[in-house]
């Protein structure tokens, strides 16, 4: 029986889990996936979290929690960068975050605690996977085509968000689903931007980009924007932010202020981030500072209602329409 | 030219000479108040820490007292508090003022590279290197003299006889350092000041306990973020020692004195720099249990990320070495009442524990 290898569909997850979901297939494990978020996942999670933590981390503690008695190793690596951006990392509780389940959590089968520090060298990818590949007694010819084969599946994820999908719509095809149609009737452009696990994760912010399309508009996120784009945006604020997916938000904020043609910008942050409360602000300023497009933000937390939710993106979208008709 | 810094603990009382000596007029932020709070609160995200808050409303009393520069320092490690300066300068420049935030980053890599940032953003018309280091120097001793004083006065209040008698001695032992100006009067000061704290009445025969105090910076230092939270405890009867102040602080970041023990106490739970002071209350922690402290407060803001992550490691360390660790979170609704009923109640358990142990000892029983 194959080694199984619980990943949780938290976090990192909607960024990063083809590479890693491959690579360990390629070395012959069985990998296992949370499933989707439910109530109860939230629930066990906020059980096992420290209080003050913030809703994606408390997440993250249930998903592990659904693996927890199902497999073998349960991958919650540290990452702490992902390109050569020499003062980008991760917020603090990522650094943390295997030190973190540890100490909530007992009972855990061994963590993949792997640390990410992709700045050490363009090689450092490979020594990563090769240790992890020892680890698990494969030979280095096993472990090179494994993380060929984790490459091209991350290459072709990047491909397709290219083609404007979010990362669910991806993850999904890859899966083996079907492309989305595009529906051609919706007028209004909204950006949603956020974190890839605040943005996709359809139960904590209750399913907003499905609410927005009903309501007849388009969505489009950070992860849409080309690569190369959202690099260059960097240059219109003075200081970087510390953390690698606060500075997408950022500079995808400024990439549809300034670029391209939307009719309104909405940031979901998560209750009690810390990183959110600085972007947060410094987007509204920098929309207000336009006098342009309109913005407005949403937080997501354990008991996001629904109702209250749907009354703020009405008049949201109401207030649009009624731009839309005047000018 | 009208320049403002940051008001922490008691270091403005060296910052303003320091200013003063390069030539300049020290604009002092008033001390911290509920409307400093509240100017903050009112133009700050809701979610920014409570740091963020008051230095935002401290610069707003600055600007009114005609503040055209103000100079502050980047944090340790990459959290928020890196980021502030730019925001501040946002906020202040979308409520329609010009004044300069200037950022100085940790005196940490290069002091050479950090006393030239000071000197180049001050010009001192005229001054030279060697004046410049030499009020440098002069403003350091100062800052030392201070944090000694304080030392001190957390070491003694829990002896004093009557109640806030420490408090006030100490309050005259800042005017004293802040009247002296040279260094020799400086060096004076500092040794007036220790003779007039120890001589304060005291009943050494009371058994204090000792706890030790950890965690962010900014509410680790400034009395009006943590609600006094030392002089409450030494009141109680309780010895503080703190893991963080400036002038330790600058020495360890510039070189005097190593991290590296604070840190590798830490590492069997994190060898992972994880922003903020994150590590360093984990670290202190184990060291301080080590020492044979009675327990650990740890200050943090109100969503402080570093210490979050912090609180959860420590639950092990507490696990491991029985250390109890009262965690407590700051901000703009943190009342003092409250606060006194739980430090209370964790000083009644500190005294228990302490029972136990020591009766067990006298017993023979280890435990
Ligand atoms: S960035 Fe924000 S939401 Fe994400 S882990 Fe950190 S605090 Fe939580
Ligand atoms: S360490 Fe805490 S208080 Fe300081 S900037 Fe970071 S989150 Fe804010």
């Amino acid at each position: 029986m194959s080694v199984k290898i619980g990943i949780p569909r938290a976090l990192t997850y909607y960024a990063y889990y083809p590479v890693w979901k491959e690579f360990f297939e390629g070395l012959g494990m069985e990998t296992v996936l949370s499933r989707p978020t439910t109530k109860k996942i939230l629930d066990n999670g906020v059980k096992e979290t420290v209080t003050d933590a913030c809703v994606p981390i408390k997440l993250f503690h249930g998903h592990v929690l659904d693996l927890k008695d199902r497999v073998d190793y349960i991958f919650a690596p540290r990452f702490v960068s992902v390109n050569n951006e020499k003062t980008v990392t991760f917020c603090p509780k990522f650094l943390g975050l295997p030190n973190m389940i540890r100490s909530s959590i007992s009972g855990l089968p061994p963590l993949i605690d792997i640390r990410i520090d992709l700045k050490k060298g363009r090689t450092e990818l490979f020594k990563i996977c090769y240790r992890l590949g020892r680890q698990f007694d494969a030979d280095l010819l096993t472990i090179i085509k494994a993380y060929m084969r984790g490459l091209k599946a991350q290459a072709r994820y990047q491909m397709l968000l290219n083609q404007q999908l979010t990362p669910v719509e991806v993850l999904n095809i890859m899966e083996g689903g079907e492309q989305p149609v595009q529906n051609t009737k919706e007028s209004l452009k909204f950006a949603v931007l956020g974190f890839p696990y605040t943005v996709y994760d359809k139960f904590v912010n209750v399913d907003i980009i499905n609410k927005l399309h009903k309501l007849g508009i388009r969505v489009l996120t950070a992860e849409m924007v080309p690569p190369k784009q959202l690099l260059s945006q960097a240059k219109k604020v003075p200081k970087n932010l510390f953390w690698n997916f606060s500075n997408q938000v950022l500079r995808a904020a400024l990439y549809y202020l300034d670029n391209a043609k939307v009719d309104g910008i909405i940031h979901i942050t998560a209750f009690g981030c810390g990183p959110d409360a600085m972007v947060d602000k410094m987007i509204e300023l920098e929309a207000k500072q336009r006098g342009k497009i309109p913005f407005m933000s949403i937080t997501v937390d354990e008991h996001t209602g629904e109702a209250g939710l749907m009354t703020r993106i009405e008049a949201f979208v109401d207030m649009m329409v009624l731009r839309r008709g005047l000018s | 030219m009208k320049i403002s810094f940051p008001y922490m603990g008691t270091s403005h009382i060296a910052f303003k000479m320091l200013v003063k000596d390069l030539g300049h007029e020290p604009v002092v932020p008033p001390k911290p108040s509920k409307k400093t709070l509240t100017y903050g609160t009112q133009n700050s995200p809701e979610f920014a820490c409570l740091p963020f808050k008051i230095l935002l409303g401290s610069y707003l009393e600055a600007i009114e007292q005609g503040a055209e520069l103000i100079i502050t320092s980047g944090g340790a490690g990459p959290c928020r508090a890196g980021y502030y300066g730019v925001l501040h300068q946002k906020i202040l420049q979308d409520l329609g003022h010009d004044t300069k935030i200037t950022v100085m980053e940790s005196p940490y890599r290069d002091i050479i590279d950090f006393l030239g940032k000071i000197r180049s953003v001050i010009k001192p018309g005229g001054v030279s290197w060697w004046t410049f280091i030499r009020v440098f120097k002069k403003a350091w001793e100062k800052l030392k003299a201070l944090d000694d004083a304080e030392i001190l006065s957390h070491e003694i209040r829990p002896f004093e006889i009557s109640r806030g008698e420490t408090t006030k001695v100490f309050k005259k032992c800042l005017d004293i350092i802040d009247e002296a100006y040279t260094l020799k009067e400086i060096q004076e000061a500092a040794e007036v000041t220790k003779k007039m704290l120890k001589s304060i009445h005291q009943d050494r025969s009371r058994r204090v306990l000792n706890v030790g105090i950890v965690g962010e910076i900014y509410v680790v230092l400034e009395p009006f973020a943590n609600l006094e939270i030392e002089t409450m405890l030494g009141e109680m009867g309780v010895q503080t020692h703190r893991s963080i102040y400036l002038s330790d602080w600058t020495r360890e970041n510039t070189g005097f004195e190593s991290k590296a023990n604070v840190i590798k106490a830490a590492s069997p739970y994190i060898d992972e720099l994880f922003g903020g002071h994150g590590i360093c209350s984990v670290g202190h922690t184990v060291l301080y249990s080590k020492k044979g402290f009675d327990g650990v407060v740890q200050l943090a803001p109100f969503t402080c990320i570093p210490e979050i992550v912090a609180k959860s490691i420590l639950t092990q360390v507490t696990h491991d070495y029985g250390i109890p660790v009262l965690t407590v979170f700051l901000d703009e609704q943190t009342g003092k009442a409250g606060l006194q009923t739980r430090l209370e109640a964790f000083v009644d358990l500190l005294g228990q524990k302490r029972d136990v142990i020591e009766g067990a000892a006298m017993e023979g029983i280890a435990i």
